[in-house]
């Protein structure tokens, strides 16, 4: 039998970025939170030894422990899901904070183009021009009525930037000016620039100069390190949950965080959420804790997998095309790039940070012509100077052999004098690629785990070939002493690292029979019942998610405050 | 990425029989053969090639000693990785850096038994695309993978991996790169990836992991290690910056 503990006026799943805002913003209006956090505390001071390749981002010392729980994958429904028994592909999250303390800070919005690509598209290139099996649907809510909510998380990390000529309308300027451009990017941008392109310094989490946010949270400065990724920031200087959004919650006094607690269930009676049912893993004690409003604040799998195990929601049905819990999974094209070995120059590649980079968007959603082409949206074409550690960089020209004497001495050659640049592609949902409970294999308590069916189409393949194309034309400019790029996307494999960025599942929109969310992101068959997170998003943009997700939740935090007084769906 | 141990197939399996036979005519269960590859090791041969030795007052590393490998393993392990990095006119390979002093330790820990790994059944062989499906944790892949270097030097060449010439100790690699070894239990390319991508942790990893000694990986290709800030470097072009290591994070009372 749980022990049952006095009710709270909201419970939130997972404190990470979605959980830490939804705290600060809630307890500001005078709720009392309790967070749950499967993982454990964390400080600044954590990160004292932080400049570590193997710990950090090779033997994944801040990621989920995949021997507790994991997720399963096939590529199509043919074939049996396996396990995911080391880290490769994607890098999952856990402990205070979440995926919030190990990302590289890149912080864009996403397009106007994104929030009705459906409509967009078909006005443009006419119904046709959408695959019947890709499942592609406008969002429910415009660019223009987020934007209030990009800007609010823009101002509270204190994002450091400059205006991108092709995206959005802004309401302001970036709070912080741009990062410090190096000798790299200025080779980029002026390459990109002398291609008629409009090339801007990449939006930034890594704070540019000392700033005081809205809330009264003041940062140092990024010393430019190179230690963001996979990593955690040992000045703050990176904006995450730790120190910025959770200290202004715990400071109202309303906010009580609960670490090591594993969520197991969602509970509901009648149409409704009571409260949730998790363990202890510290005592393995069963713990009920009751509320008047659940948020699920988790990474986009846990989110679907705890509404799954918990029957909540229509469980999506390839078949038919029905239902709407594990519906529009989709990934990101990450492969299509080209690279520059550089005999004439060499650059101090072992510095930088996560978000110290140039971008441009011209090949990016609908900013260029896609008639001829055989693909919808695009990606941002980006080169960054994230820190080339050793362990993890030896890239040596094509031919070259893998060890050995001439491995050795091209590699160290090269160190410094290897430059990329990369597309960011969008990952357009199919009808075949879901989310649903694997039927064999089980975490640590006994729970079955999610299984993701997904692979590349054809869709896919043509972006890749595409975008490479569109950065070996920069990097020809940018005149290498050797070149290469991509030849073909290949299928979707699970051991490469490619990108965090998964999205879907629980997907937002304005039609309650094609989406599980409102654009508040309020279930639509359980009104107290608020599901936020990357898993919102009905496809994926060219993008890093982390800006439009914490747009998200501003919107979502304002929508469960108002929820809180008046009851009843708000969209 | 690609340190997978290939997924086993029926193929792989059949051959069960063969490897057993194969033990048993490689001569591998000599124990002379095994101890005279030790003492060979050290022998006037590599000697030669032999970079300067190391100031006396680093003579008493006592991080150099072995937590998982014998003492044959562990000579096995150093004389590939040196072929993997080696020796050269750049700086120090592996062996001088204390890679497979590396290898050991990491091996005997958690990594070693892929203890944040998923390793619940069943166990089903997989499709290329969803990676490692295999029981066997890496310090049992490493012990197989050692010993089947070891029987295949034998039978190529009548003698123990570290008596090889340089070339027949590169030609016993790439036969393992290729998968073109008669290995049953794993994956001879697997195996080689793993000890490859080893090797450059070894190397390149902070020091206090027993191996890139003093730095001179690093130093070697201008990575200035464990730095506070580099903000005063930032726009200006390739600047060399002397590492440091965590060990200077440290507050020594």
């Amino acid at each position: 039998m749980a022990k049952k503990l006095p009710k709270t006026d909201v419970v939130i799943i997972g404190v990470g970025w979605s959980g830490g805002i939804i705290a600060s913003e809630l307890t500001k209006n005078g709720l009392s939170v309790v967070g749950l956090e499967r993982g454990r505390e964390r400080t600044t001071e954590d990160y004292f030894m932080v400049h570590d390749e193997l710990r950090y981002a090779l033997r994944y010392e801040l990621m989920q422990d995949l021997s507790k729980e994991t997720i399963t994958f096939r590529s199509n429904e043919k074939i049996r899901a396996l396990p995911m028994r080391q880290y490769g592909s994607f890098l999952l999250g856990e402990g205070l904070g979440g995926a919030g303390v190990h990302w590289n800070g890149q912080t864009f919005r996403f397009l106007p183009y994104d929030f009705q690509i459906r409509s967009l598209t078909e006005e443009r290139y006419g119904k046709n021009k959408v695959p019947a099996e890709m499942t592609i649907q406008d969002w429910g809510i415009t660019y223009d009525e987020l934007e209030p909510y990009f800007d609010a998380f823009e101002k509270m990390a204190g994002i450091s930037g400059e205006e991108n000529p092709l995206g959005g309308k802004r309401s302001s300027p970036y709070p912080t000016p741009p990062m410090i451009q190096t000798p790299s990017m200025k080779r980029f941008a002026d390459a990109a620039s002398k291609l008629n392109l409009h090339p801007f310094t990449m939006p930034s989490a890594n704070l540019s100069t000392a700033y005081t946010n809205p809330d009264g949270i003041s940062r140092a400065p990024c010393q430019y390190c190179g230690y963001c990724e996979r990593f955690g920031c040992e000045f703050g200087a990176k904006a995450d949950p730790v120190v910025t959004v959770i200290p202004v919650a715990k400071k109202t006094g309303k906010f009580e965080i609960r670490t090591h607690s594993n969520v197991r269930r969602i509970l509901h009676t009648g149409g409704k959420a009571t409260g949730v049912l998790y363990t202890d893993i510290t005592t393995g004690e069963e713990i009920e804790q009751p509320a008047d409003i659940v948020v699920l604040t988790g990474y986009v799998f846990n989110n679907v997998r705890l509404l799954l195990m918990s029957e909540i929601g229509k469980p999506y049905d390839p078949a038919s095309g029905t239902g709407v819990v594990g519906k529009n999974y989709a990934y990101q094209v990450m492969k299509g790039s080209a690279m520059g070995f550089f005999d004439d120059a060499e650059y101090n590649l072992f510095a930088g940070a996560g978000s110290l980079g140039m971008s441009l968007d011209d090949y990016n959603g609908d900013n260029f012509d896609h008639s001829e082409l055989n693909f919808i949206h695009g990606g941002n074409i980006s080169f960054t100077n994230t820190g080339q550690r050793p362990i993890q960089n030896n890239t040596v020209p094509e031919g070259t052999p893998k060890w050995g004497k001439e491995f050795k001495a091209q590699s160290l050659k090269y160190a410094n004098r290897v430059l990329k640049v990369g597309g960011q592609g969008a990952s357009m949902p199919f009808r075949h690629h879901y989310l649903d409970l694997d039927p064999t294999y089980k975490d640590a308590f006994g729970d079955p785990l999610i299984r993701i069916t997904f692979d590349f189409e054809e869709q896919d393949r043509q972006l890749a070939k595409y975008l490479t194309d569109r950065c070996s034309e920069i990097m020809q400019e940018m005149r290498p002493s050797l070149m290469e790029s991509l030849k073909e996307l290949g299928p979707y494999e699970i051991m490469t690292y490619q990108s965090t960025h998964n999205t879907g599942g629980v997907i937002m929109g304005s039609d309650p029979s094609a989406s599980a969310v409102n654009n508040y992101l309020q279930m639509w068959d359980m009104e107290n019942l608020f599901v936020i997170g990357a898993s919102a998003f009905a496809h994926n943009s060219g993008y890093n998610p982390t800006g439009t997700l914490g747009a998200l939740s501003y919107r979502a935090a304002e929508g469960i405050a108002t929820y809180s007084k008046k009851g009843g769906i708000l969209a | 990425m690609d340190e997978q141990e290939r997924p086993k197939t029926t193929d792989d399996q059949a051959k069960g029989m063969s490897r057993r036979q194969f033990l048993v005519t490689s001569g591998y269960a000599v124990g002379g053969a095994v101890l005279g590859g030790v003492l060979g090791y050290l022998l006037p041969k590599r000697q030669e090639a032999a970079p300067p030795a190391a100031p006396a007052a680093e003579g008493n590393d006592y991080g150099q000693a072995l937590m998982f490998f014998t003492q044959e393993q562990f000579s096995i392990a150093q004389a590939a990785t040196e072929r993997i990095f080696p020796t050269d006119e750049n700086g120090p390979g592996a062996k001088e850096l204390g890679v497979a002093y590396y290898l050991d330790h990491q091996l005997a820990s958690e990594w070693g038994f892929n203890a944040r790994d998923y390793m619940q059944g069943p166990f089903f062989v997989g499709e290329k695309v969803q990676g490692y499906q295999g029981r066997l944790k890496r310090r049992d892949i490493f012990q197989i993978g050692l010993r089947e270097m070891q029987n295949y030097s034998q039978s190529q060449y009548g003698k123990a991996f570290v008596n090889l010439t340089e070339e027949e100790q590169d030609a016993v690699l790439t036969a393992f790169q290729n998968d073109e070894v008669p290995v049953t239990t794993i994956s001879a390319s697997g195996f080689f990836s793993m000890l490859r991508s080893g090797t450059l942790e070894g190397v390149y990893s902070d020091p206090l992991y027993g191996g890139n000694k003093n730095m001179a990986g690093w130093a070697m290709r201008n990575y200035p290690g464990s730095q506070m800030s580099y903000t005063q470097i930032m726009d200006k072009d390739f600047t060399k910056v002397p590492p440091r290591s965590l060990k200077d994070h440290v507050a020594h009372s």
